[in-house]
């Protein structure tokens, strides 16, 4: 289990419970959390999970892969610590986590 | 008073609703009918990670259960609606039971066309269209199983990949000359085959399934005019709209519940939305989509015409399938005809298929190609014009096509 903060564009916060294994995405959504679509259900297939993530968290994250990079192309206002949601499995280690949401997924 | 909202059908398109009709701003009572047993959950993971059993259940549900009490959603769960009245606007339930709408939202999906040989009612031939339905066939998911699949659509060639890998034998059976021939090119087509074929899946192509014998249960597939032995099989041979319902009240339907571009039926009370339905396309003919999409984006539209902001419902399509490591991912509808641009390598087992109609992009189908696939969505939408020999140079970034 690690607790997540999903700060929202309008600088509300969220703060859920995930469980490890879960994808942040996942976590998101089940807690109800706005500002993440996710359509595709987690299938890195519509770039609609995009989060930003606390420049202290970026380092300790594993690593992107291509797809999810090749992805996040297409995502709207991306930055360097840009990331889909759906791509980052939840772990212990990842307890405290903030991330932050876009103004729009579409 | 603020509006009763009956919702028929509780899937993708449903939850979807749901939350959308509360951000527009809808604020009367939501019911949710739904005639399986689970709170809607997601269908594409069923075919692929919840039958390899890398997905644990409670993972494939849409939302949580405090969603819809937040949403003032109440959900009446193993209950198949009986009848619509519509000069009453009640909803009849199976005791008898009426229920009044002012508004009425059918998102009752699709069910499995069934197989209708000999022997097609044997213990032992499964389909898949819902979690009990992969629950059933999972404990026959044994290495060494002799599983013959009647289908190589998308439904049978995931369950082929996620069969292959768990160390049973396959045999697929496809009756037309390709897999997934009414869904992606002739180059894809080939190109699946040949992935199946290394896993070690048997593809008889051509060979529609005659009859199915056994003692009690399936034991011999006859196909082609031959036998095949099987301890198990699934069927993947389509799906038909569930649109009796709306049949049987009187609305207009043909192969699906017809609705206009804001999801409105002919009763200005009722709308539908997902693969239900039958609607007008991008290109201007009515069509039926079977997808994840269509359900989501119809039903936003429903949710914004029963709040009173109608809009038009124009997107462009998409979808994907998972096999063995191979992601394709499809966007826009291709036609016969349109003239197909190769861009990469198919043996790099990274490559996409253009769909060009009098110059323009119409569809793509990527394989491990995100990049391709999410620049030819926006392509498609915005009409762009692209020369075939620019989109097949991979010296050209997709950035610099348009």
């Amino acid at each position: 289990m690690a607790k997540v903060t999903f700060i929202a564009h309008d600088g509300k916060e969220h703060v859920v419970d995930i469980a490890e294994g879960w994808s942040l995405m996942e976590g998101a959504v089940k807690n109800g959390i706005p500002g993440i679509d996710a359509d595709c259900g987690g299938a890195c297939a519509c770039a609609t999970c995009h989060v930003y993530v606390d420049p202290a968290w970026t380092a300790s994250l594993p690593p992107i892969a291509d797809t999810e990079e090749a992805m996040l192309d297409f995502a709207l206002v991306t930055a360097p610590n840009s990331r889909l949601s759906c791509q980052i499995r939840v772990t212990s280690d990842m307890d405290g986590l903030i991330v932050r949401l876009p103004a729009s997924q579409h | 008073m603020s509006e009763r909202l009956i919702i028929i059908g509780a899937g993708q398109a449903a939850a979807q609703a749901v939350q959308s009709l509360r951000t527009e701003g809808f604020s009367g009572p939501i019911t949710l009918i739904g005639d399986e047993a689970y709170a809607p959950y997601q269908r594409p993971p069923l075919s692929k990670a919840y039958l390899l059993g890398t997905f644990a259940r409670e993972r494939l549900f849409l939302k949580p259960d405090t969603f819809y009490r937040e949403s003032d959603c109440s959900l009446i769960l193993n209950t198949r609606v009986r009848a619509i009245h519509r000069a009453e606007k009640t909803v009849e339930l199976p005791d008898g039971q009426r229920l009044p709408y002012d508004k009425l939202l059918l998102t009752t999906g699709t069910r499995v066309r069934e197989l209708t040989c000999p022997g097609a009612d044997l213990a032992g031939v499964h389909y898949l269209r819902s979690i009990a339905d992969v629950d059933g066939l999972q404990a026959h998911f044994r290495p060494g199983a002799r599983l013959a699949i009647v289908g190589g659509g998308y439904i049978g060639l995931e369950v082929a990949a996620v069969a292959a890998k768990r160390g049973l034998d396959v045999t697929v059976f496809e009756a037309m000359d390709r897999l997934m021939a009414r869904a992606v090119s002739v180059p894809m087509s080939e190109f699946f085959a040949a992935e199946h074929e290394k896993a070690g899946v048997i593809l008889k192509l051509r060979t529609g399934v005659e009859a199915i014998a056994g003692q009690g249960k399936v034991e011999r597939v006859r196909a082609g005019g031959h036998n095949y032995a099987a301890d198990i099989m699934l069927v993947g041979i389509g799906v038909l709209p569930n649109d009796e319902l709306a049949l049987q009240s009187g609305l207009f339907c043909e192969d699906g519940i017809v609705v206009n571009r804001s999801g409105m039926t002919e009763d200005p009370s009722i709308f539908a939305a997902g693969d239900c339905t039958r609607h007008i396309g991008r290109e201007g003919n009515a069509i039926r989509l079977e997808c994840v999409q269509n359900a989501i984006d119809q039903a936003k539209h429903c949710a914004l015409a029963i709040s009173g902001k109608p809009a038009t419902y124009s997107e462009v399509p998409w979808f994907w399938s998972d096999q063995y490591d191979l992601k394709l991912q499809i966007a826009g509808l291709a036609r016969s005809g349109d003239r197909i641009v190769l861009r990469g390598d198919p043996a790099a087992r990274k490559f996409a298929v253009f769909h060009l109609r009098d110059g323009i992009v119409a569809a793509v189908e990527a394989v491990n190609a995100a990049p391709e696939y999410l620049a030819a969505r926006k392509w498609i939408a915005a009409g762009a014009r692209i020369a075939p020999e620019k989109l097949a140079d991979l010296s050209v970034p997709l950035k610099q096509m348009t």
